[in-house]
């Protein structure tokens, strides 16, 4: 069976140079950076150089700009807490985008319990953010902006330059999650007029366990960790230097690589959504088409009359591993976030598959995943009393409207005594 | 990867992948249809119902695996059985059969119920003079 990866939104392998350049952290060169000998200075000279590469990744002045966490996570909780908690004489008010990642929401979502308030700022159906409402959104008391760069379920690449400029003219610090973006598109920290930043390089080829934060001097943060005086007392805790030194050199190889990445994804990602609109019928991509508007790695699919997690099963049997952002697929039992501020209905919200490219897909992967796909939805249609219904009159298509049938929505309704994820 | 992990146990895996009395049953005599409001998943059962006992059952399901895998369950565990049987019919009977479900998913299994008991109270709405031939006067409907 041929094996085809498809979720590299949420890791990628290390690239042998990167694990063979981490080897000799674990062993010869054990020592921790914050010793003051032979074995901590050597140490340090490595971080030193990540540093510096990180920093070369997203065009940052300084490598004294580059913060180490242990992952994304923690570095979008770092970023939005630290500034809130170091501004908070200031204001206590924050802006954000409506389809941040749970990292960036969730964090928000803790600090309003502690009095602070926050305006989540609406994108459009594609999911680009809402310029005049980001503006208007902007008060006095606003202490920080946080717009990711790319959406990490339906690739809309945010205008950051325009966003960055409003922040400017208004005197707050931008925060760009980068961590679906870094590694795939260029990132520019002074073109997007950020003061912070996160990604995480086991999405671009690098290891797990290490997260970046650069914050710039127009952020003041405080420390979230509490301990000895690494990361310049803005993260105690040592440093996983094995990781760090695996990020920073899959960082180097990301800025020479780049072009190739994004033409061979490109290449792939045209082909596989060309592919499954060709093959299977009521299928529907969710956010931008590709293009400029769209990360060259993913694609979101909404396929009518089925539900997410048997196709994400399916395609799993058949070697095919993607993500999908059903209810079925999350603990939550709720839809993501994501497909609710661009108001997709939520029958198509439950049969949604998140397919993402990388530099191991092939054309032949591409082929095969669409031939496969297209069995895998005539078998769960098989299944499903919603297609039977559909193909009867009885409820309507939302993809391609008949005019016949009652919408998905209402017929679930009735037969559930309550509208779903009410 | 030599190995193959799967998210659901055997049994479960089983069910969604060759799944038993999948369809719609022609000239059924009772068909239940219902939502759960929590995931949105729907399931339908529809029985054919003979001389007080079910005969054949079949089911239609817009779910996950483990919603897939419990209609699949629950209607080989009710053909045979008498509709005053059927009706006490509980989810937690899917859920042992299966082996078990995650906590999570233990909801798709009372939508397999609900679905049973939905197509039978169809039956009995339809055949009121059938269930009191066959239930020897002890109510149906719990």
């Amino acid at each position: 069976m041929r094996h085809v990866f498809l979720d590299h939104q949420s890791s990628t392998p290390v690239r042998p140079e990167v694990f063979d350049a981490m080897k000799p952290f674990f062993t010869e060169a054990f020592g921790n950076p914050s010793s003051l000998h032979q074995y901590g200075l050597r140490v340090r000279d490595a971080l030193k150089q990540a540093r510096q590469q990180m920093a070369a990744l997203i065009k940052a002045d300084s490598e004294e700009e580059i913060f180490f966490t242990s992952d994304g996570t923690e570095s979008a909780n770092l970023a939005i807490k630290g500034v809130a908690y170091a501004n908070e004489r200031k204001g206590k008010h924050l802006v954000v985008s409506a389809t941040e990642h749970p990292s960036v929401m969730n964090s928000v979502e803790f600090l309003e319990k502690q009095g602070w308030t926050c305006t989540r700022v609406g994108v459009d159906r594609e999911g680009i953010i809402n310029l005049e409402e980001l503006a208007a959104a902007i008060t006095p008391q606003t202490v920080l902006v946080a717009v990711h760069h790319v959406n990490h379920d339906i690739g809309s690449i945010q205008p950051m330059r325009e966003v960055g400029k409003i922040c400017a003219e208004q005197g707050v610090p931008l925060y760009v999650d980068c961590e679906a973006s870094a590694g795939w598109l260029p990132i520019d920290v002074k073109e997007f007029g950020a003061a912070l930043v996160s990604f995480s390089p086991h999405r671009f080829y690098g290891p797990k366990g290490v997260g970046v934060l650069y914050r710039n001097k127009r952020a003041r943060i405080v420390s979230m960790m509490h301990g000895g005086v690494q990361e310049g007392g803005r993260r105690a805790g040592t440093e996983n230097v094995p990781a760090i030194v695996g990020g920073g050199l899959a960082a180097e190889i990301s800025v020479t690589e780049l072009p190739q990445r994004m033409a061979h994804t490109a290449q792939l990602q045209a082909r596989l959504w060309a592919g499954l609109k060709a093959k299977v019928s009521y299928i529907k991509l969710n956010g931008p088409e590709p293009g400029p508007k769209r990360i060259s790695t993913n694609l979101n699919l909404s396929t009518e009359f089925i539900e997410g997690e048997g196709q994400l099963l399916l395609c799993d049997l058949n070697g095919i591993a993607v993500a999908s952002g059903s209810s079925c697929v999350s603990k939550s039992l709720k839809v993501s976030h994501v497909l609710s501020a661009i108001g997709l209905d939520h029958a198509l919200a439950q049969g949604n598959i998140i397919m993402t490219l990388g530099m191991m897909n092939t054309e032949e992967d591409v082929d095969y995943t669409v031939e496969t796909f297209a069995k895998i939805a005539t078998k769960l249609r098989g299944m499903s009393p919603m297609w039977d219904e559909f193909e009867r009159g009885l409820i309507d298509s939302v993809i391609a409207p008949t005019g016949r049938g009652k919408s998905f929505s209402q017929h679930a309704a009735e037969v559930s005594g309550k509208p779903a994820h009410a | 990867m030599s190995e193959t992990y799967t998210l659901y146990n055997p049994t479960v895996m089983e069910h969604f992948m060759n799944p038993r009395n999948m369809g719609d049953l022609k000239d059924a005599d009772g068909v239940g249809e219902v939502g759960a409001a929590a995931c949105g998943d729907i399931m339908k059962i529809s029985l054919k119902i003979k001389d007080g006992k079910i005969e054949d059952a079949r089911f239609k399901t817009f779910g996950c695996g483990s919603a897939i895998a419990s209609s699949s369950m629950a209607t080989e565990l009710i053909k045979g059985r008498t509709i005053a049987e059927a009706m006490d019919f509980t989810n937690q009977e899917v859920v042992d059969a299966l082996g078990g479900l995650p906590p999570v998913k233990i909801h798709c299994s009372v939508l397999a119920e609900e679905a049973l008991k939905a197509a039978l109270e169809d039956y009995v709405k339809r055949h009121p003079e059938a269930v009191e031939a066959h239930s020897k006067g002890e109510p149906v409907a719990a």
